[in-house]
């Protein structure tokens, strides 16, 4: 079965539920893999029954009419019985992944608050400071918790290499888990109809060796937030005065906004705009030029700035990036 | 008919006395009768059908290519969302609709449905209800919060224009139609049976309309609450889903599919009596299994109401709740299947006629099988986490909407277009139509079982040419090309074979149901006498066993010697529907003056229908009129 479905090219795409990067996603393929093995079954037992019906049983302009049979009470049982036998096996399965994909069992569990936007992601790490926007960092092999909750509309977290999605629903919080095997970028999106910007709602899981995530822990703790040139320093002016820090925060500045996603280390970031568009400095001058041209429905407003500005802000938002801090790890 | 007809009419004035059945526009706007009705029925519902296929073609081109421009985000939005509640709620049920009310009467040998005034009303609350959802694109937007229209994002803080008006209204006015219809044809089928017709000599497609129309019953009024709720919500600024104020978005998906998981049998359990029918006839055998098909029908429609969390199991309510739903909704296969093998065992053994009306059941068998198992690997919730919201969705509800409701509409019109117009529909064109719109609709809905597994969500205008799923996405949007051509050549055989079509007799099928023992096209009262039931399949009893016609019930059942007791045409119905139709504008417009005048002449049509009596009118039947089976 794997092997067909991959000839139709469905295992190698990026989001594909078939090529499972983690313990979550491969319980639930193998239950869709034996549910398939169940269904092509009987649709070949279907099929097979019409095409005999169609080679053999044609009327063929007979006037005597064919034997006028009515029913078996013993054949209905039988396809009362077998049918429902089939199904109890995968009931089985069933029942039990939904217990063990309920909660992450164990004590060495990563926890995670993730919240809805429209059209975006926020991240936090409880017991640290760290918050980020869009990307989510976990630690190989270790089984994380996310915590789901919305500000607003529902959303579903949906990463299929890692796992099924959870919805995030405002006024309410649900539970999820997942564990990557390997390190990688795992891609997602948002799996819940929710406005103009539903389909640009994507996201990044980068799964990261144990240690490669405690540096990367490290540089969100403790950004360091330096602007060099004079152009860059001037955007850190601009981004207080154009009214940017109301809506952003960016960690090692006393900007503190919450409406926009937090842009802590922004630079370190390989994608902008809820991962729609590669971190460039072009795309950045695009997006602060006119998001929704970028991203239909981004709640960002569009500030009308001018062109020097933008390159300003570019600048400064292209600084945001700790450097690792020697002979750590 | 008659038994009732004493019974109820006891007017001031004597019925009068009518030969000639009325024609023209206005004997259409004001007929009472079920067999115009339900032809409305089919037309309005194919109207709305070509709406919404227009919608779906757009939806693809758009997803043709990733990153394209054919539609905005925004406009996209309101495409997927009137496709989905069109298809479902004035295209699907009103061609189910249609065949109820052409068939089931007939088949159960009465003259009309119980309340005939209330199907008129029936079918202009629906049009109605469903012209004004389209006139939503002309006062700022359609609605364009995907069928199922979650709160918050219907809401009006995240959807402020009238389009989610128009959809609480719209489908609140056609709403209320189905529901009548729901009762009327319960009441209908429980009392109007012909004497002799008891409930296990009930043909298929009967019993099939007796479950359904205890599904709308009950499943529409949850529905009905849900948007009333929000309407509150919308125009009134109440808080029964809003979080701030304690109110619960989960609230509105419960109602929501507490109704919906019922209504996708509400669109399938006809088809199911469609096939039923079509089966027999054409393999020349009585169906295999008859009193399993009822109770399968039954546990079908029973069971239908114990699933509707699994519409929601990513959101949220924990291993217990989705393993019993998931359960319960596993447990659906079975009856289905049931159905699936007595269709199967009906024609083996049988002699089959593969004409077209076959060829769609044939093509039902094989979709149907599709979507149905992919239906039962969506309820394995943890599975489901992973398909939910997905095209593996998209391509389960198209298996089992295109090609099981639809198919068997298209087998019901092929199998029932003689008996109502008098002609056959052309047979060569019939299959071409078949082949194309069936290899069209494989291209173009088998991809998307891929495009699922490979990770892309439903509603989404677009996406990036890196995830790997161009390739699938344009051989679906090929598919829509080859299914259109299909689409047309059948609307083309349609429009042709009613004016021209070769000439059918009462009986072209050698059928088995009462429809087949009066004339094609049926007069108005449909039988010139109301007929004795001697068994199950009752026309077919009389042609083997009995003398070739069927025979009167006893004297008491028919009324005057020579006369038919008929209900007289009305406007009452339309001029109600309108009303309530400028009622609802009032609302979404925030007009006072139009709400009022709209509710006063709602107030004046009830009063009028309510106190007026109808002494109903006699009709003479033709001549003899009366059809022997030839052999
Ligand atoms: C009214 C609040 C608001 C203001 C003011 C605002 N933004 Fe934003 N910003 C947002 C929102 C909301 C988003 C997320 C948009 C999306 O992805 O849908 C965003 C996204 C961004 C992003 C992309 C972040 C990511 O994670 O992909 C950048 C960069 C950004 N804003 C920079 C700025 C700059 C620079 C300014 C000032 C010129 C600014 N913003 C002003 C609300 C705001
Ligand atoms: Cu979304
Ligand atoms: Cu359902």
């Amino acid at each position: 079965m794997a092997a067909a479905l991959s000839g139709c090219g469905l295992v190698s795409a990026p989001q594909s539920m078939l090529n499972p990067a983690g313990p979550v996603a491969r319980d639930q393929l193998n239950l869709i893999y034996s549910s398939m093995w169940v269904m092509v079954l009987v649709f070949v037992v279907v099929a097979g029954a019409l095409l005999v019906i169609l080679l053999r049983f044609r009327w063929k302009g007979q006037k005597e009419l064919p034997p006028q049979w009515e029913g078996s009470t013993r054949l209905e049982l039988l396809w009362t019985i077998v049918p429902f036998i089939l199904l109890a096996l995968l009931a089985v399965g069933t029942v039990r992944d939904s217990f063990v994909l309920a909660a992450p069992s164990g004590k060495n569990v990563l926890r995670v608050n993730v919240v809805g936007h429209q059209y975006w992601w926020a991240f936090s790490y409880p017991g640290t400071n760290i918050v980020t926007a869009n990307e989510l960092h976990i630690p190989v092999g270790q089984k994380v918790e996310l915590v789901l909750t919305s500000a607003d509309v529902i959303h579903a977290f949906w990463v299929p290499r890692l796992g099924g999605k959870t919805a995030l629903v405002p006024g309410r919080t649900n539970i999820m888990w997942i564990e990557a095997s390997q390190p990688g970028l795992y891609r997602g999106q948002c799996a819940e109809f929710c406005g103009t910007g539903h389909a640009d709602m994507r996201l990044l899981v980068d799964a990261q060796t144990p240690a490669k995530f405690a540096q990367w822990e490290q540089e969100m703790e403790h950004p360091v937030v330096q602007p060099t040139t004079a152009l860059a320093k001037e955007g850190e002016q601009l981004f207080a005065t154009e009214s940017c820090s109301s809506c952003h925060t960016i960690g090692g500045t006393r900007y503190a906004g919450v409406v926009g996603p937090n842009l802590t280390n922004l630079a370190q970031r390989p994608m902008i705009a809820g991962n729609l568009l590669p971190n460039t400095p072009q795309n950045l001058a695009a997006w602060l030029k006119d998001p929704q041209a970028v991203k239909p429905g981004a709640l960002m407003p569009n500030l009308h700035l001018s062109p020097d500005k933008i390159k300003a802000l570019v600048a400064f938002l292209e600084s945001l990036k700790t450097p690792a801090p020697t002979g750590s790890v | 008919m008659a038994t009732h007809s004493e019974r109820v009419w006891h007017g001031g004035h004597a019925p009068s006395a009518v030969a000639e059945e009325p024609r023209g526009l206005w004997s259409w706007l004001t007929t009472v009768d079920h067999k115009r009705i339900g032809q409305m029925y089919m037309g309005a519902g194919l109207f709305f059908f070509l709406l919404a296929g227009i919608e779906a073609f757009l939806i693809r081109l758009q997803l043709a290519r990733p990153d394209n421009h054919v539609v905005s985000a925004a406009l996209f939005n309101q495409l997927f969302t009137m496709h989905g509640v069109t298809m479902v709620f004035l295209a699907g049920m009103p061609l189910l609709i249609g065949f109820i009310n052409l068939v089931v009467p007939i088949q159960i040998g009465a003259r009309d449905v119980a309340f005939p005034r209330l199907n008129a009303l029936s079918l202009w609350l629906f049009i109605g209800g469903g012209l004004m959802l389209y006139t939503s694109w002309f006062f700022g937007g359609a609605p364009d919060a995907g069928w199922f229209n979650y709160v918050p994002i219907s809401g009006i803080q995240y959807s402020p224009g009238p389009g989610v008006d128009f959809y609480d209204i719209g489908l609140q006015i056609s709403g209320i139609g189905t529901l009548m219809t729901g009762i009327n044809f319960l009441t209908t089928i429980i009392n109007l049976r012909a004497p002799g017709m008891s409930w296990l000599r009930l043909p298929m497609f009967v019993w099939a309309t007796f479950v359904t129309s205890l599904l709308i019953v009950f499943a529409f009024p949850p529905l009905t609450v849900d948007l009333f709720l929000q309407t509150f919500d919308r125009l009134f600024g109440a808080h029964f889903f809003s979080v701030a104020a304690g109110g619960s978005p989960l609230l509105w998906a419960n109602l929501f599919w507490v109704f919906g998981h019922p209504e996708v049998y509400i669109l399938i359990m006809p088809a199911f009596g469609i096939i039923s029918e079509v089966v027999p006839v054409m393999s020349r055998r009585p169906l295999f299994g008859y009193t399993t098909m009822v109770l399968s029908v039954m546990a079908i429609g029973f069971l239908s109401f114990m699933v509707w969390v699994h519409h929601m199991f990513d959101l949220g309510y924990g291993p217990w709740v989705n393993s019993i739903f998931a359960l319960s909704s596993m447990l659906i296969a079975v009856p289905t299947g049931v159905k699936i093998f007595n269709w199967l065992t009906t024609m083996w053994g049988g002699q089959v006629r593969m004409n077209t009306a076959m060829h769609w059941v044939m093509g039902f068998l094989i979709t149907f099988v599709i979507g149905g198992m992919s239906g039962v690997m969506l309820a394995l919730a943890p599975a489901d986490l992973q398909f939910n919201n997905s095209y593996f969705v998209v391509a389960h509800f198209h298996y089992v909407l295109i090609g099981g409701t639809l198919f068997a509409i298209f087998a019901g019109m092929y199998y029932w277009f003689p008996k109502y117009t008098g002609r056959f529909l052309n047979e060569t064109l019939g299959k071409w139509q078949f082949w194309l719109v069936f290899i069209g609709f494989n291209v173009t809905f088998f991809p998307m079982h891929f495009l699922g597994l490979m990770g892309m969500p439903r509603r989404i205008y677009t996406y990036a040419p890196h995830l790997g799923l161009t390739f699938w996405n344009s051989v679906s949007t090929d598919g829509v090309f080859i299914l259109s051509a299909g689409m047309v050549i059948g609307a083309i055989n349609v429009l042709w074979s009613y004016g021209h079509g070769q000439l059918a007799s009462a009986d072209p099928w050698d059928g088995r149901t009462l429809e087949w023992a009066i004339p094609s096209p049926p007069p108005a009262y449909n039988f010139a006498y109301i007929p004795q039931v001697r068994g199950l399949d009752a026309w077919w009893v009389e042609k083997r066993y009995g003398n070739g016609r069927m025979l009167p019930a006893p004297e008491a059942h028919h009324g005057p010697p020579g006369t038919i007791h008929m209900p007289t045409s009305t406007p009452m119905p339309l001029f109600l529907a309108l009303s309530i139709v400028i009622a609802g504008y009032g609302l979404i417009l925030h007009s006072l003056i139009l709400a009022i005048i709209g509710f006063a002449f709602v107030a004046i049509g009830i009063h009028r229908s309510m106190f007026t009596v109808d002494p109903g009118m006699y009709v003479r039947p033709h001549e003899v009129e009366e059809v022997r089976a030839d052999g």
